[in-house]
């Protein structure tokens, strides 16, 4: 079983943004170019997520997936405003072969058992965002942190696995954005308490973090440090990259935390560590 | 023109990453739940994902299950694809025992075993995983894919052939060696995803559609 390396991809309308903490979303350019990219660099799978989706009660996202799958032969995931089997269906219709479910779980969780049984437990994930709290617990959100529960997030993944979930998206709300690290007590947590696969989400800064949570998980998506590394080269793109689009927060101090790499970096320190990842293309020689 | 390739919907499973990959390949196909349009197909695509005993449900409600035996029986080239690799067993055990299609004769059982730990195994299995061949490639559908290819899958339960000649290939996971791939006839059947396993899986669907007399030769680019 190889270890998996997931870009992730924060959509609002039709833009790749990216949160920045305390700064709120910023515009990096077209998910299309960036998931053709990663694609081509060989990415394991794809992670699309909507971020404003649960706030305006709607889902954008399906234009960009079939887009995207026209184009690009690794398995899709769509994450934010999936609230209905008919939105599953909607979702698998674009391209998307698994969709991640947060909120609506938490309104209705009979949406996991049935979803799991229609459409197989291998296309449904859970999404769990969650936080630390100062007594050391955590508990799980909405709507990008938003929202609380009220629920304890690790007592909450087991309920989903037992629900029938094929995979958990486990995303540190306070660690994301920030380039600490994933939060890996979290991450141990969850993975000692259920049987289906993880997927380590948020905090990502280096190339090391990476690692650190793949040796728990097996399984991690990365945002900023991928993104950021792709930017410059996108720069001279029309097809990719606005002009308009302003990058001045990335030459504030908080940004020295994140350092960009390429996927085939990341996959090559992988390697390092024991970790055996499917081959990008350029070891592939394909 | 010739008939698109058929692939068979029994409404569930995502058969639209199945006809994105197949028209980079370069071949037409046809996404269809009428008996009639597989019986006229040059090659049937049967993908899925879900259960077993709902998938044969309907498999035997809508006509497709008997469309299913004729195709194999006239010798029509018929690629399974995970969910379709498990239906066409003669018994699967999803909740309780089951008939499958019965074109190959064994079992579908859940995944279970141990991690180099002594963990138990994660289940679904999923990621991706090689695929190493059990018996010659050349000149089935994976021809083209060097001998222990990483490749995306996604599953609970596993194929158990009671004929052993007709395993094409095997994959490890934690202390289990599962059939990840059969050939018997014209059938080809893998349990990974070839639509979802970048330029090597492409290759796959591009074997199957010149077997079927339907394959252009088209490049595709690295990934």
């Amino acid at each position: 079983m190889l270890v998996r390396v997931i870009p992730r991809l924060d959509i609002k309308g039709p833009n790749l943004v990216k949160g920045v903490m305390l700064e709120g979303l910023r515009v990096l350019g077209k998910p299309e170019a960036f998931a053709r990219r990663y694609y081509e660099a060989g990415a394991d799978e794809l992670l699309f997520v909507d971020v404003v989706a649960s706030l305006y009660g709607r889902n954008s996202l399906s234009d960009i997936v079939a887009r995207t799958a026209r184009d690009v032969f690794i398995p899709l995931t769509v994450a934010g405003g999936i609230r209905s089997l008919e939105d599953i269906h909607t979702a698998l219709r674009a391209g998307a072969d698994k969709v991640a479910i947060n909120t609506a779980a938490h309104q209705r969780p009979d949406l996991i058992r049935e979803a799991s049984r229609k459409y197989g437990a291998s296309t449904v994930v859970v999404s769990i965002e969650a936080i630390k709290q100062s007594d050391g617990r955590y508990e799980a959100y909405t709507d990008n942190g938003r929202e609380r529960t009220g629920r304890d997030a690790i007592a909450w993944a087991e309920q989903m696995a037992e629900a029938g979930a094929g995979e958990l998206l486990v995303t540190s709300i306070d660690r994301e954005g920030t380039g600490r690290g994933y939060d890996l007590e979290l991450l141990t947590k969850i993975i000692d308490r259920v049987g289906i696969p993880v997927v380590a989400s948020g905090g990502a800064g280096t190339a090391e973090h990476v690692v650190d949570a793949i040796n728990i998980t097996g399984a991690a998506a990365v945002a900023s440090v991928l993104h950021y590394d792709l930017l410059p080269t996108l720069r001279n793109d029309p097809a990719a990259f606005d002009p308009s689009i302003n990058l001045a927060h990335l030459q504030r101090p908080g940004f020295a935390r994140i350092a960009p790499a390429p996927l085939g970096d990341i996959k090559r320190l992988l390697d390092l560590h024991g970790h055996t990842s499917r081959p990008t293309p350029e070891a592939l020689h394909v | 023109m010739s008939e698109p390739l058929a692939i068979v919907d029994y409404g569930i499973g995502n058969l639209f990453s199945v006809a994105n990959a197949c028209a980079r390949v370069g071949c037409d196909t046809r996404i269809t739940s009428d008996p009639a349009e597989l019986l006229r197909a040059p090659g049937v695509i049967l993908p899925g994902v879900g259960a077993m005993p709902d998938a044969m449900q309907v498999l035997r409600d809508t006509g497709l299950a008997d469309a299913l035996r004729e195709v194999a029986a006239r010798g029509t080239p018929l690629l399974g694809i995970c969910l379709g690799l498990q239906l066409l067993m003669r018994e699967g055990t999803e909740f309780e025992p089951h008939a499958g299609l019965g074109l190959i004769d064994g079992d579908v059982v859940r995944l279970a075993g141990v991690d180099p730990l002594g963990r138990p195994l994660r289940v679904p299995h999923l990621g991706w995983n090689g695929v190493h061949a059990a018996t010659a490639w050349e000149p089935t559908d994976l021809a083209t894919v060097p001998d222990g290819s990483a490749m995306y899958f996604v599953h609970s339960f596993h194929v158990r052939p009671a004929d052993s000649s007709v395993v094409l290939a095997e994959t490890r996971y934690g202390d289990q060696t599962f059939c990840s791939a059969i050939a018997s006839g014209s059938i080809v059947a893998c349990q990974f995803h070839p639509e979802r396993s970048g330029a090597l899986g492409l290759g796959i669907l591009r074997q199957f559609a010149i077997r079927a007399g339907v394959g252009a030769v088209i490049q595709e680019s690295a990934a």
